[in-house]
């Protein structure tokens, strides 16, 4: 059988994910990838927490004094409704409607880049204040939990954007339709590590 | 073994169940979404509206925990068919990342 | 190989290997290059001994012996018994539970290489400038201020071939989960595949935390970062945690599949079903929940605290439990068995009382108070060394004996794998034995040297002389294998005659698609039940014979590698400032990388077929090779 093989709606299975080996392979592979990342991201946050407010003797920056809520606000705001975005289009592939799900994946990548834009503006602005990446433990600590995730969230952008463009004329089949899955799945856990950054590291943070 | 599934074409009824029970499926993401920026905002005004830390930390932590719920189990479907492994690893991943983090922050020998 | 193998030229033997995507050929190359680097940090061992034989010796410098320590700890850990470990798990795994291949034959090459290419750089800064010199556990108070890139090429190299070993984790764990046979339920899965599949979902959640940690590093050291840097608000205290975080999930990796390989030879040679399955199975499953709540026991001197210690003392005397269950249904499998002392068995007998040895000295620095007086001595080297050789090194020539036929075709010599036996055995006991006194007497380890009036001359020299019997056992072994690939005398599908598990139903070496047809399990020990209803075929099937689909080899994995090999360099190298070219060698490695992955991803391989009339030609011409 032919993995370019033609479906149409009404033969497209109903979990066309793991309605081959291959599939269910990549499925279960891939949520194993996502255990690992949590305990990654796990580890990040881990060493956040311990380095929060720590400098050499006399250091002006705080997490209290340096963050900002309304950027964050939006930037939290624009990546919630990313993930419904690609919960839209994993809908229309489920109802093997091609275009459609290319357009809601096209609304979720603009919006992950529109994130992205934020976070190295809220980035660019704090480097600008004195707070560098070798100013302290902090610093070091900071950018590389948030900036972990916006890599995360640039090679989430990359993966949509390599699918569409390499299935634009293919079209749905057996072949790709994990693929897309995969990397919707990716994208809502990049919105989770998000959920917990904007949670532990700014709210807290602001706090005190 | 990889591409050994055979075609199966759906009767008219068969299609229209399905498609409207994913219809139905897709109404309560919405709503999942509507509960998700809800929480959002309760943690946002909360922290600028200056509770005390005491109050406002463990319960952002708390909607934290409720939002990655929703994310796993309705976008992510970690309770469908054939996530059993899955949910088992994720929660294996979660106990380890959930002591690894008890660990530096209670134990770093400041 | 094959006698069809052989008659290919060398080089294209060599691609072929380059470019397997087939987990058996990728077992023989993770087995070969394990070997080699068993054999260097052999060689490092045997430097370290010879610099203490005598007191006040200055065969090494203070320096060369630092980092001595240090890569023969890396390099037996990260670079040689973990992948002879994952060569067995590659050869036997997919086997025992009939499947096709792996889930992810493709990433199963990827991970190879990977291990490979960062096992070859770690080694390449003997070469280059020094190699690391903190120790295996490279402590950031001491890493952040060695000098020259020794450190670098730790952190580095350890990170590529730690992605490697997380790919291997994660293709086994959901080769099991996914591609078991019918009938093959989890709870009828021979223990060498369940403590494969623990010891996979280890890797998978202890990799992580060593990766960050080494991130970190690499970060301090090279981009100014300051995670661990105390006089920029770092704690050298997050090395600590992260390291054994890993740390100690990493020493049941490495021990539970040892464990499997030995329940298997017990089983086999004592002619019995497993005493107490499902109490083995359970004890795996605990022993590896159980391995993440321990870590801090490495650190008891750190000063975490009375209640941080006491907790970890308790949980760390706990896990005695179920390895003690495991070591109770050893025990009953062999009583009563109608035993033959081959090889593989003997190694099996005396890993009991070895590793029971190294235990019992863990429940003692379990016990907090006491490793305070314990701690960094050669009391824990003595310790660690008795349960990584004694149960881990002993487990991996253990199954070289059992395995080797499986894997090439033919069987080692008995003879000469006892003497290998005898010599390693005694020399390993004369080693260490005798190091729980000197680390007693409070010989302080990673020492370079000591005194001629401290007492410890005599210890050391004996210690010495049995290090010397060690490495006489293992040319013995050496020259086993070159014996026996000359002499070359080809062996049937179960030439140990009391082959229990599905392995051993397929020719030796298996054809290059497994079994022609997908067998059907009836229970546990399923060979065994054919065999004893009388099974003519061997097995039941439980598909008729039909077309196979098999993926095509490829050589993107290795480029993959490589080009992070050579982007490496590049990282290595970019920050000292005069070496204007690193920044070029690191992008081009970068998108030799990314490249390759890119091909990857949009070229379509599709994979070709066996046909119904091939599989019956193979079956009369036993052509095993595919070519």
């Amino acid at each position: 059988m032919d993995i370019n093989q033609r479906y149409t709606p009404q033969s497209w299975p109903e979990h066309p994910e793991t309605a081959t080996m291959e599939g269910k392979n990549k499925f279960i592979g891939f949520w194993l990838l996502l255990a690992a990342e949590t305990v990654t991201f796990a580890s990040l946050f881990a060493t956040y927490l311990a380095l929060k407010d720590k400098g050499p003797s006399g250091m002006e920056f705080s997490a209290a004094g340096l963050f900002e809520l309304p950027l964050v606000f939006a930037m939290t705001m624009i990546l919630l409704t990313s993930s419904l975005t690609s919960v839209y289009a994993m809908y229309h592939m489920k109802n093997h409607n091609f275009k459609a799900m290319q357009a809601w994946l096209g609304i979720t990548v603009l919006l992950g880049a529109t994130f992205l834009g934020l976070e190295i503006y809220e980035f660019n602005h704090y480097v600008h204040l004195g707070f560098g990446y070798t100013n302290s433990a902090f610093s070091s600590a900071f950018y590389t939990l948030v900036g972990t995730h916006g890599a995360h969230v640039l090679f989430g952008l990359s993966w949509f954007i390599a699918l569409m463009l390499r299935n634009a004329k293919r079209g749905l089949n057996m072949y790709n339709a994990p693929k897309f899955y995969l990397a919707s799945l990716y994208w809502h856990f990049i919105d989770v590590v998000w959920v917990f950054i904007f949670t532990v590291v700014y709210l807290m943070g602001v706090i005190g | 073994m990889a591409h050994d599934t055979h075609i199966h074409v759906r009767s008219q009824a068969e299609f229209e169940y399905a498609k409207k029970k994913r219809a139905e499926e897709m109404r309560g993401h919405l709503a999942t979404f509507a509960i998700m920026i809800f929480l959002t905002l309760v943690a946002f005004t909360m922290v600028a509206a200056g509770f005390s830390a005491y109050l406002i930390v463990p319960i952002i932590l708390l909607l934290a925990g409720i939002q990655v719920i929703l994310q796993l189990y309705y976008f992510m479907h970690m309770s469908g068919k054939g996530h059993g492994m899955v949910a088992f690893f994720m929660f294996c991943g979660m106990f380890v990342a959930f002591i690894t983090v008890l660990a530096l922050v209670t134990i770093v020998w400041w | 190989m094959s006698s069809i193998a052989q008659k290919k030229g060398f080089g294209a033997t060599i691609w072929d290997f380059m470019t397997t995507v087939d987990h058996k050929k990728i077992a023989i190359l993770y087995l070969i290059s394990g070997g080699f680097f068993f054999l260097v940090g052999g060689l490092e061992a045997m430097l370290i001994r010879v610099q203490l034989a005598t007191a006040g010796n200055d065969f090494l410098s203070a320096g060369t012996y630092n980092e001595i320590i240090t890569m023969h700890g890396t390099t037996m850990i990260f670079l040689a018994a973990m992948p002879i470990l994952l060569a067995f798990m590659n050869a036997i795994m997919p086997l025992q539970i009939g499947a096709r291949d792996v889930a992810f034959p493709f990433l199963n090459s990827l991970g190879f290489w990977l291990f490979f290419f960062g096992g070859i750089f770690l080694n390449l800064s003997w070469f280059m400038g020094g190699a690391p010199d903190a120790g295996w556990t490279n402590y950031a108070s001491l890493a952040l201020a060695s000098e020259g890139h020794g450190i670098d090429f730790y952190s580095l190299g350890l990170t590529i071939s730690g992605f490697g070993t997380l790919i291997a984790g994660i293709n086994f764990l959901v080769t099991i989960i996914n591609m078991r046979a019918p009938g093959m339920t989890y709870m009828r899965m021979p223990l060498f595949t369940w403590t494969t599949f623990v010891a996979s979902a280890l890797i998978l959640l202890a990799f992580p935390p060593l990766t960050v940690g080494l991130f970190f590093m690499v970060f301090d050291r090279m981009f100014g970062a300051s995670f661990f840097a105390v006089e920029m608000g770092g704690n050298t205290i997050i090395w600590e945690h992260l390291f054994w975080i890993f740390g100690h999930p990493e020493v049941y990796i490495l021990i539970l599949p040892a464990f499997g390989i030995f329940s298997e030879i017990f089983a086999i040679f004592s002619r019995k079903r497993l005493f107490g399955y499902t109490a083995l199975v359970f004890a795996t499953i605990l022993i590896g929940f159980y391995g993440f709540m321990v870590w801090a026991h490495h650190m008891f001197t750190v000063g975490l605290g009375p209640t941080a210690n006491a907790v970890f003392a308790l949980a760390t005397m706990i896990i005695a439990v179920p390895t003690g269950i495991k070591i109770f249904n050893w025990l009953l499998t062999i009583w009563g068995g109608n035993i033959s002392f081959t090889t593989p068995m003997i190694y099996a007998v005396a890993f009991i009382p070895s590793f029971v040895a190294g235990g019992v000295t863990g429940v003692m620095q379990a016990i907090a108070p006491l490793d305070y007086q314990l701690h960094d001595s050669y009391f824990i080297v003595a310790h660690f060394h008795y349960v990584i050789v004694g149960g881990v090194v002993l487990a991996i020539l253990a199954g070289t004996h059992l395995y080797w036929p499986k894997m090439f075709g033919t069987m080692l010599s008995e003879k000469l794998g006892k003497w290998t036996f005898w010599f390693f055995f005694i020399g390993f006991h004369l080693t260490f034995f005798i190091q729980h006194f000197l680390g007693l007497m409070g010989m302080p380890r990673r020492v370079y040297t000591f005194g001629a009036d401290q007492g410890w001359d005599l210890f050391n020299a004996i210690s010495s002389a049995g290090a010397v019997l060690m490495a006489i056992g293992v040319i013995i072994l050496l020259v086993n294998v070159v014996m026996t690939s000359i002499k070359n005398e080809r062996v049937g599908n179960d030439p140990w005659g009391d082959g229990r598990t599905l392995e051993w139903a397929i020719a030796s070496p298996p054809p290059f698609y497994n079994f022609a047809q997908t067998p059907l399990v009836r229970g546990l020990d399923t060979f065994w039940i054919e065999k004893m209803d009388g099974n003519k075929k061997g097995m039941i099937y439980a598909e008729p014979l039909g077309d196979i689909h098999m993926p095509n080899g490829s050589i993107i994995p290795f480029v993959i590698s490589l080009g992070m090999f050579i982007a490496s360099f590049g990282a290595l190298y970019f920050l000292d400032g005069d070496k204007p070219w690193a920044l070029a060698v690191l992008i081009i490695g970068l998108v030799i990388t990314f490249g390759s992955m890119l091909v990857r991803s949009l070229k379509d391989d599709l994979g070709f077929h066996i046909t119904k009339a091939e599989l019956l030609e193979d079956a009369k011409g036993g052509n095993t090779d595919g070519h």
